[in-house]
C-alpha cells in the first residue's frame, strides 16, 4: 500500500516529466529483466556456478534504463565499471551471452575469458566492463574524443560510482572534456556507498553534481530511482553534448539493495535503510503502480510480461549452465594480433 | 675576455652555423650586447658579450656552417688586456639550459678513459636469529601474523600509522587490519577515499617528514594507480637527495593470482618491484616469516614493498611467541636441505614447490628447497651455494616468465656457478597470458605441482 501512495503522490506533482505509456512499458520490461537476471545471477553464484567477484545492479535499474532510452541505442557509446550486467542487458546484448560469461563458458560475450567485470560489444558500442575504479572515466572521454574527431554525431556515456568520483583521473578527464568540448555525459551513480565507505566518510563535498563546477561543466542531481526523472535529465544532457557544447554531469541518486559484491556482509548500513528504499522508492514498483493506475496495464497483462521475462532469464541460466567451457587452446589466443 | 668561443646552445649541440655578426672590428661592446646569431637545426640563438671591450678580430666568417662548439670565433679585448693573456672564455648565450655541463665536458682531455664505476657493494644478509630455548610456538594464520606484526609495531612506535581503503571501519577488505581501529583510533588507522595515487603520495610525503606509514593497497592491482609515487618518489628519494631524505615506509597488500577475478585483478608484481633500486621487496610464504619480516619492514629505514597473497591469508603455521620476533630482510630460508636439485621459490610458489618436493622426495630425489622470502636484496649467496652442491636448479613463481624472478636467478647462477651446472636451469612460471576468467583456463594459466616435478625430472635427466 505504501508503495502505491508514493507513486500516486508523485503523479500529482505537475512538474514531474512524464513518459508515454509505451515508454513506461519499455522501462518496466527493461528494469524487470535486469532485476530478474541479477537475482538469478545471485542464486547461481551461491551454487558455485559463478566465481570471483560478482557485483549486482539490483536497485539501480532505473539509471541505465532511463539513460539508454534517452540515447541512440547502438550508436552512442557506453562504458562503465564492474557493476555492468544491467548496462549490457539494456543495450540489447543477449542475456544468454551475459550469463554464460558469468559462468565462464565459451558462449559468453568474452568467450569466458573476461568474467563478470569484463564484457564488451563493438556492435552495440559497449566498452565494458572495467575492473579498475575510475579508469572508465578517462576511457569514456576517449570514446567522446573519437566521436568528435570523426564528427559522427555520437555521444559517449561514462558511468561511474560515488567512490570512483574521488579518483584523480576523473578531474583530469573533466578538464580535457571541457577544454576540448568533448561530447560526453558523465553519469555518477551515487548509491551512497563505495564498498563499506559512505559518501560522507569519503568525500569533502557530497553533492557530486557540482564536481565539474571549477571546469564549468553543468551538473544536475537526479532522482535515480525514478526512471522518468532519469530519462528527462539524460535527454537534456545528451542533447547538450551532442550539440557540441561539451560535457555534462548527471549525478544519479540511487541505491544498491545488495552488498557491494557477493562476499560483502554489508554491516556498514542499517537494515532499515535498505528496507526503506525497497519499499518506498523501488524503481520497478513505481512504474508498475503508474501502469496500473493509468489503466494502461492490468495485473494480468503484467503477469504475462513477468513470465516472459522469467522465461528469458531461465533460458539464459540454462544456457550458461550447460554450455561448454572454452577450448583449452583459447588460453593462447587474443593476446596480440598477428599482423 | 679575449677569445669568444662558439657556444653550445643545448646539451646535445656539437656544431652550428654562424649566421650573422652584429658587431664589426673596432666596435666597443658592453655586457649583454648581442655579438652574433647562431643557428642550429633546432633554433636560432644570440651570443651575448659577457664583459666590456673592443672587438679586435672576427675569426669566423658570417654564414659559416659546421662551426664546432668551443672554436674561437672572435677576439674582444678589455681595457689593458692583450691578446693571448687571459684564458679563453665561452660567451654567455641568451638561452641555454646547461652551458656549464657542456663546457666542463669539453675541457676533459681527449685521451680520458670512460669513467669506471666501482663495483656494486655486496649485500651480506644476516642469519635468522636463534630462537630462545623452549620458546612456545603458536599456531596462527598468515592473516593473524600480519595483524599482530602491525599491532605490535603500532604499540612500539607512535610514528607508525596505517592508511588505505577500508582499513579502519570495515576492518580491512581482507581483514588484515582487524581491530586496529579499536585499539589505535582513527588518527592512526586512516580510511581513505578511493584515490591510490593521492594517498600513496601523501604517505610518501609523510615519510619524508619523519612518519612511518604502512600503506595498505586493497590489492596490488590498484597500486598501479600509485606506482609513480612508489618508484619516482619513494624509491629514488634517498639517492636523489644525496642521502638526506628517506622514505621509511611499507607498502603492503595482497599480490598475485586470486581466484576467478580475471585479468585486471589477478597478477603477480614480484618481478616489477624487484627491478627497482631503492626499494626493498619482501614476499613471505609462512606465517612466521610474515610476522617477523613485516615487523622488520616497518622498522626498516627504506621503502619496503611487502607482497602478501590472498590465497595464503588463511593458511596456518607456527609462530614463536616472543615479545619481539624479527627476521632479517634479505635472507633466504632453506626449507629443506638436499643434494640432488635446488628448487627456488617464494610466496605462493612455495606451495607448489613444497608439494612437489614432498612427492619428489618420496620418489627418491633429494631436493633442496629454498624460500627466497626477500626478492630485493636477493640472497644470491644461498642460492649459489646450493647450486654448487646440487648442480641443478628449478625456479617456481606465479608471475610471467619474461623478466621474472626465475630469469634473474638463472642469470645469476650462470654468472656465478656456470661450471657447476649439470643441466640448464628451468623455470616454472605462470603462463605468458593475461589471467583468464574461465575456471578451466585459469587452471591452465597457473603453475602446477606437476610442472615442478616435470622440470625437476628434466634437470635430473629422469624420465
Ligand atoms: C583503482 C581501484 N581501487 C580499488 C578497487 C577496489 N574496489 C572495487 S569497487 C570499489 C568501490 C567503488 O565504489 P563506487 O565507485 O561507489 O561504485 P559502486 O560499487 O558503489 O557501484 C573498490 C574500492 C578497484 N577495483 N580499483
Ligand atoms: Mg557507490
Amino acid at each position: 500500500m505504501a508503495r502505491k501512495a508514493v507513486a500516486s503522490k508523485a503523479k500529482t506533482q505537475t512538474n514531474v516529466p512524464q513518459l508515454t505509456p509505451e515508454q513506461e512499458l519499455e522501462a518496466y520490461r527493461e528494469m524487470l529483466l535486469i532485476r530478474r537476471f541479477e537475482e538469478k545471477a545471485g542464486q547461481m553464484y551461491g551454487m558455485g556456478l559463478i566465481g570471483g567477484f560478482c557485483h549486482l545492479y539490483i536497485g539501480q535499474e532505473a539509471v541505465v534504463t532511463g539513460v539508454t532510452m534517452a540515447s541512440e541505442k547502438g550508436k552512442d557509446a557506453q562504458i562503465t565499471g564492474y557493476r555492468d550486467h544491467g548496462h549490457m542487458l539494456v543495450m540489447g546484448l543477449d542475456p544468454k551471452g551475459v550469463m554464460a560469461e558469468l559462468t565462464g563458458r565459451q558462449g559468453g560475450l568474452s568467450g569466458g575469458k573476461g568474467g563478470s567485470m569484463h564484457m564488451f560489444s563493438n556492435e552495440h558500442r559497449f566498452y565494458g566492463g572495467n575492473g579498475i575504479v575510475g579508469a572508465q572515466v578517462s576511457l569514456g572521454n576517449g570514446l567522446a574524443f573519437a566521436a568528435k574527431y570523426r564528427g559522427d554525431g555520437t555521444v559517449a556515456l561514462a558511468y561511474f560510482g560515488d567512490g570512483a568520483a574521488n579518483q584523480g583521473q576523473v578531474y583530469e578527464s573533466f578538464n580535457m572534456a571541457k577544454l576540448w568540448k568533448l561530447p560526453v555525459v558523465f553519469i555518477i551513480e551515487n548509491n551512497k556507498y563505495a564498498m563499506g565507505t559512505s559518501t560522507e566518510r569519503s568525500s569533502a563535498t557530497t553533492d557530486f553534481s557540482k564536481r565539474g563546477a571549477s571546469f564549468d561543466i553543468p551538473g544536475e542531481q537526479v532522482d535515480g530511482m525514478d526512471v522518468r526523472m532519469v530519462y528527462d535529465a539524460a535527454q537534456r544532457a545528451i542533447e547538450y553534448a551532442r550539440s557540441g557544447k561539451g560535457p555534462y554531469i548527471l549525478e544519479m541518486l540511487t541505491y544498491r539493495y545488495r552488498g557491494h559484491s557477493m562476499s560483502d556482509p554489508a554491516k556498514y548500513r542499517s537494515k532499515d535503510e535498505v528496507t526503506k528504499y525497497r519499499q518506498e522508492r523501488d524503481p520497478i514498483e513505481q512504474v508498475k503502480a503508474r501502469l496500473l493506475e493509468s489503466g494502461a496495464e492490468t495485473e494480468e497483462s503484467l503477469k504475462v510480461i513477468e513470465s516472459e521475462i522469467r522465461a528469458i532469464v531461465t533460458q539464459a541460466a540454462e544456457f550458461a549452465t550447460n554450455d561448454a567451457e572454452p577450448d583449452p587452446a583459447e588460453l593462447w589466443t587474443d593476446i596480440t594480433i598477428s599482423a | 675576455m679575449p677569445q669568444i668561443l662558439m657556444p653550445a646552445l643545448s646539451p646535445t649541440m656539437e656544431e652550428g652555423t654562424l649566421s650573422k655578426w652584429l658587431v664589426k672590428v673596432g666596435d666597443t661592446v658592453s655586457p649583454g650586447d648581442v655579438l652574433a646569431e647562431i643557428e642550429t637545426d633546432k633554433a636560432t640563438m644570440e651570443v651575448e658579450a659577457v664583459d666590456s671591450g673592443v672587438v679586435k678580430e672576427l675569426m669566423i666568417e658570417e654564414g659559416t656552417e659546421g662551426v664546432k662548439v668551443n672554436t674561437p670565433i672572435a677576439l674582444v679585448l678589455g681595457e689593458g688586456e692583450q691578446a693571448g693573456e687571459a684564458a679563453p672564455k665561452v660567451a654567455e648565450q641568451a638561452a641555454t639550459s646547461e652551458p656549464a655541463a657542456e663546457t666542463a665536458a669539453a675541457t676533459v682531455p681527449a685521451e680520458a678513459k670512460a669513467p669506471q664505476a666501482a663495483d656494486a657493494p655486496k649485500f651480506v644478509a644476516q642469519d635468522d636469529p636463534d630462537l630462545p630455548e623452549g620458546v612456545e610456538m603458536v599456531e596462527m594464520t598468515v592473516r593473524q601474523a600480519l595483524n599482530e606484526a602491525m599491532a605490535e609495531e603500532l604499540r612500539r612506535d607512535k610514528d607508525v600509522f596505517v592508511i588505505g581503503e577500508e582499513v579502519a571501519e570495515y576492518q580491512g577488505a581482507y581483514k588484515i587490519t582487524q581491530n586496529l581501529l579499536q585499539e589505535f583510533g582513527p588518527e592512526r588507522i586512516v580510511d581513505t577515499p578511493i584515490t591510490e595515487h593521492g594517498f600513496a603520495g601523501l604517505a610518501v610525503g609523510a615519510a619524508f617528514a619523519g612518519l612511518k606509514p604502512i600503506v595498505e593497497f586493497m590489492t596490488w592491482n590498484f597500486a598501479m594507480q600509485a606506482i609513480d609515487q612508489i618508484i619516482n618518489s619513494a624509491a629514488k628519494q634517498l639517492y636523489m637527495s644525496g642521502g638526506q631524505v628517506t622514505a621509511p615506509m611499507v607498502f603492503r597488500g595482497p599480490n598475485g593470482v586470486a581466484s576467478r577475478v580475471g585479468a585486471q585483478h589477478s597478477q603477480d608484481y614480484s618481478a616489477w618491484y624487484s627491478h627497482v633500486p631503492g626499494l626493498t621487496v619482501i614476499a613471505p610464504y609462512s606465517a612466521a616469516d610474515a610476522k617477523g619480516l613485516l615487523k622488520a619492514a616497518i622498522r626498516s629505514p627504506n621503502p619496503v614493498i611487502f607482497l602478501e597473497n590472498e590465497i595464503l591469508y588463511g593458511s596456518t603455521g607456527l609462530v614463536p611467541k616472543m615479545d619481539d620476533f624479527l627476521l632479517p630482510i634479505g635472507k633466504a630460508r632453506i626449507a629443506r636441505k638436499g643434494a640432488d636439485v635446488t628448487i627456488v621459490s617464494f610466496s605462493m610458489g612455495m606451495r607448489y614447490a613444497s608439494q612437489a618436493t614432498e612427492k619428489l622426495v618420496a620418489a627418491g630425489v633429494d631436493v633442496e628447497l629454498i624460500d627466497l622470502r626477500t626478492l630485493r636484496p636477493l640472497d644470491s649467496d644461498t642460492v649459489i651455494e646450493s647450486v654448487k652442491k646440487t648442480g641443478r636448479m628449478v625456479t617456481v613463481e606465479e608471475g610471467w616468465p619474461q623478466g621474472g624472478i626465475g630469469a634473474e636467478l638463472s642469470a645469476r647462477v650462470m654468472e656465478a656457478a656456470f661450471d657447476y651446472l649439470d643441466a640448464p636451469v628451468m623455470r616454472v612460471t605462470g603462463k605468458d597470458v593475461p589471467m583468464p576468467y574461465a575456471a578451466n583456463l585459469e587452471k591452465l594459466a597457473l603453475p602446477h605441482v606437476d610442472d615442478v616435478i616435470a622440470a625437476v625430472n628434466a634437470v635430473t635427466y629422469r624420465s
